[in-house]
């Protein structure tokens, strides 16, 4: 009976999910885009649900919610389903949609879109080959299998995206990065972007009156006949021709600078509306942040690196950790065993919703970036892939978060994968992120004042 | 040679309903073979007979604008999207006929355009308020609409999306050209499509060179709220 009642609880709150993961995409993903194919928008909710109820459990298991066999039940049944949606039915679509791009192939789709499942399938295995995620118990056909390589992707994805925004969000944040930009900077920049369209468009007005000249001279000369006729017409429009293509080249260089005039002029604008903001209440507020982001940043990177050198895996999570260091230094009796499921739960609980509020951000900003009206089922659908693969990956990372007992499910579910492995991983991808992203905004930082300089 | 006397058009759309494409065919009498996203601004020139046929035919450069970008985004973008916006003769606004949405932003990209110093405030209220359509009607620049991917509209939505552009014109109190960017005939010399362009550069021209309105060129920056009613299709 309980059982079921459990079965009606997730059911519900899965179908809630759905709803959200739907509204999300109609109202910020596709927002200036009409939705065509149904079965997109489908997919999409489809995986944010069942990512979200793998959340859901987590903190069910916490909160010791729900009958502990109900849960393992709707653990193994959501991990089932996730697992196929991921590697079964958002690759085929995408491959699918590409191939509905490509006009030539469009006859055969169906065809070539199980072609590409079967490429992507191959690919998709051989990943697991030079990592020690399997121990030989394994059979070919478990489930481990499957997730250890998803695990793999998603944990790759996950630090490179913590990299990165480890490395941004200060550099973004503090104010002491932005470069000084005066109105006067902008208004200049403005005023040579219109003259290089004014000489743009002048050339341009050349060539269409040098094209119209050729054309109705050419209708007079086709009237002209006879020997001397045929040579006169040749040697005016080989000139003709040949002047043209000369501005044509001229024109095509200096369309390539107004875009790069355009697009500094777009930065310019930026950096002083960021100068603007940060001197705002919010903005001095965000400053402050920044520096403190910027010393986390700095102590995790100095612990991925220590991590690594010294080869050592956290055996305790923060929490015990914690408890312990209260207990034991400052002196602090209290309920242990209370307390560490407060602390877990709400810590769990922070790490969830900004994992997935950050991913979502983080893809919609991708989304309008880079999809246009032809690509943009295909884009949505690889986020779509993206974001399941880090969900599944973040609940296995997360179990060195949560105190042993509330472990066990994890390790049950997710069968004996080598999770120490996953991470030292994350370590490793985390500092090459971390560090390439350093010397990239360090790079693009000291390029833009000499672009400036050579005005 | 290039002392013709020339008017500036923008041509404003969604990103990938086929501005470009659109001002190839115009410019060039050709088809655009591989179009690619539009940064910041492109201009390309066509030379126009004013009155063709009769006695005052006169030949003027159009130059043709084609702003790149979405309505919707970083405000960065919009302020420096704005230089091109300077002393505008006229307006031809692209939406794809697939595409309702890009129909639909059509409204905020003409404000963003005729009210350029001050920021797009066009809010489109659903429901109650009646359309303003006087602000359109006394609008100083001439507008075309023109819908694009026509062949690629299955013929049993045919129909509706027609009459939903009918009501697009009416709204903008300007001329609807539907065609296909990938088909010269749609504008051949002769077709109705053909004279409506001509027509369209004709009032352009008309209202650049030959009124005497000395107020000719100001924008709505004297209005502050707007209100359409555009929901007569949704």
């Amino acid at each position: 009976m309980s059982f079921l009642v459990d079965s009606v609880i997730m059911f519900t709150s899965q179908v809630l999910f759905f709803g959200f993961g739907w509204l999300f995409f109609m109202r910020q993903l596709f927002k200036d885009y009409e939705v065509r194919q149904y079965v997109v928008q489908v997919v999409f909710s489809v995986t944010f649900a069942f990512s979200c109820t793998m959340f859901e459990l987590i903190i069910f298991e916490i909160l010791g919610a729900l009958s502990s066999s109900s849960r393992y039940f709707h653990w193994k049944l959501n991990l089932y389903v996730i697992l196929l949606v991921l590697i079964f039915v958002v690759p085929f679509y995408i491959g699918y949609f590409v191939v509905s791009n490509i006009r030539l192939l469009h006859r055969q789709r169906l065809l070539f879109a199980c072609m590409v499942w079967f490429t992507f399938m191959y690919f998709f295995w051989k990943l697991g080959d030079p990592f020690p995620i399997l121990s030989p118990k394994h059979g070919i056909l478990s489930i481990e299998q499957l997730i250890s390589r998803v695990g793999v992707i998603g944990v790759t994805l996950m630090a490179l995206l913590s990299g990165f925004g480890a490395v941004n969000c200060p550099y973004t944040y503090m104010s002491y990065f932005l470069r000084n930009v005066t109105d006067s900077d902008i208004l200049a920049l403005e005023r040579r972007l219109l003259q290089t369209m004014d000489m743009i468009v002048s050339k341009k007005k050349r060539i269409a009156m040098t094209r119209r000249q050729i054309y109705q001279r050419g209708e007079d000369q086709n009237k002209q006949t006879g020997f001397w006729g045929m040579i006169k017409s040749v040697t005016s429009t080989q000139t003709g021709s040949e002047n043209l293509s000369l501005i044509q080249q001229e024109v095509d260089a200096l369309e390539e600078l107004s875009r790069q005039l355009f697009l500094e002029t777009v930065d310019l604008q930026s950096t002083k509306e960021r100068i603007e903001y940060s001197k705002t209440f919010q903005g001095k507020y965000f400053n402050f942040l920044g520096y403190f982001f910027s010393i986390y940043c700095v102590w995790k990177i100095f612990m991925a690196t220590i991590n690594i050198v010294f080869d050592r895996v956290g055996k305790t999570d923060p929490v015990t950790r914690g408890i312990e260091i209260t207990v034991n230094y400052l002196g602090i009796q209290f309920d242990v065993k209370f307390w560490s499921q407060h602390i877990s739960f709400i810590l769990v609980g922070i790490i969830i919703v900004t994992s997935i509020r950050g991913l979502l951000i983080t893809l919609t900003k991708f989304f309008y970036a880079i999809s246009s009206s032809k690509s943009s089922n295909v884009i949505v659908l690889v986020l779509a892939q993206i974001m399941g693969m880090y969900f599944v990956s973040s609940v296995l990372l997360m179990r060195m978060s949560m105190p042993l007992e509330y472990r066990s499910i994890v390790t049950e579910v997710l069968g004996e994968l080598q999770f120490n492995f996953y991470h030292r991983w994350f370590d490793v991808i985390f500092l090459v992120s971390a560090l390439s992203s350093i010397l990239f905004l360090y790079l693009a930082h000291k390029q833009a004042p000499e672009k400036h300089m050579a005005l | 040679m290039a002392s013709l006397d020339r008017v500036k058009v923008l041509v404003l759309g969604d990103s990938g309903v086929g501005k470009s494409s659109l001002v190839h065919l115009l410019c060039q009498n050709q088809v655009l073979g591989n179009p690619s996203w539009t940064v910041g601004c492109s201009v390309d020139v066509r030379i126009h007979d004013y009155k063709e046929g009769t006695p005052e035919e006169k030949t003027y450069y159009i130059e043709l604008w084609d702003v790149g970008g979405s309505v919707g985004c970083a405000s960065s973008i919009k302020s420096t999207r704005a230089v091109f916006y300077n002393s505008v003769n006229g307006i031809v606004l692209v939406h794809d006929l697939t595409n309702k949405k890009s129909s639909q932003n059509l409204y905020r990209w003409s404000l963003e355009a005729l009210n350029r110093d001050s920021s797009p405030t066009g809010v489109i209220v659903s429901n109650g308020s009646d359309y303003d359509r006087e602000r359109f009607a006394e609008n100083p620049v001439p507008l075309l609409l023109i819908g694009t991917k026509f062949d690629q509209i299955p013929d049993n939505k045919r129909n509706e999306v027609l009459t939903r552009t009918a009501f697009l014109s009416e709204d903008f109190n300007a001329e609807e050209i539907n065609l296909d960017c990938t088909n010269p005939r749609y504008l051949a010399a002769g077709t109705s499509n053909a004279v409506k362009l001509s027509r369209f550069f004709d009032k352009v021209i008309e209202k650049r060179y030959f009124t005497r309105d000395p107020s000719q060129m100001t924008a709505f920056t004297d209005r502050k709220r707007f209100n359409f009613k555009s929901l007569h299709y949704d």
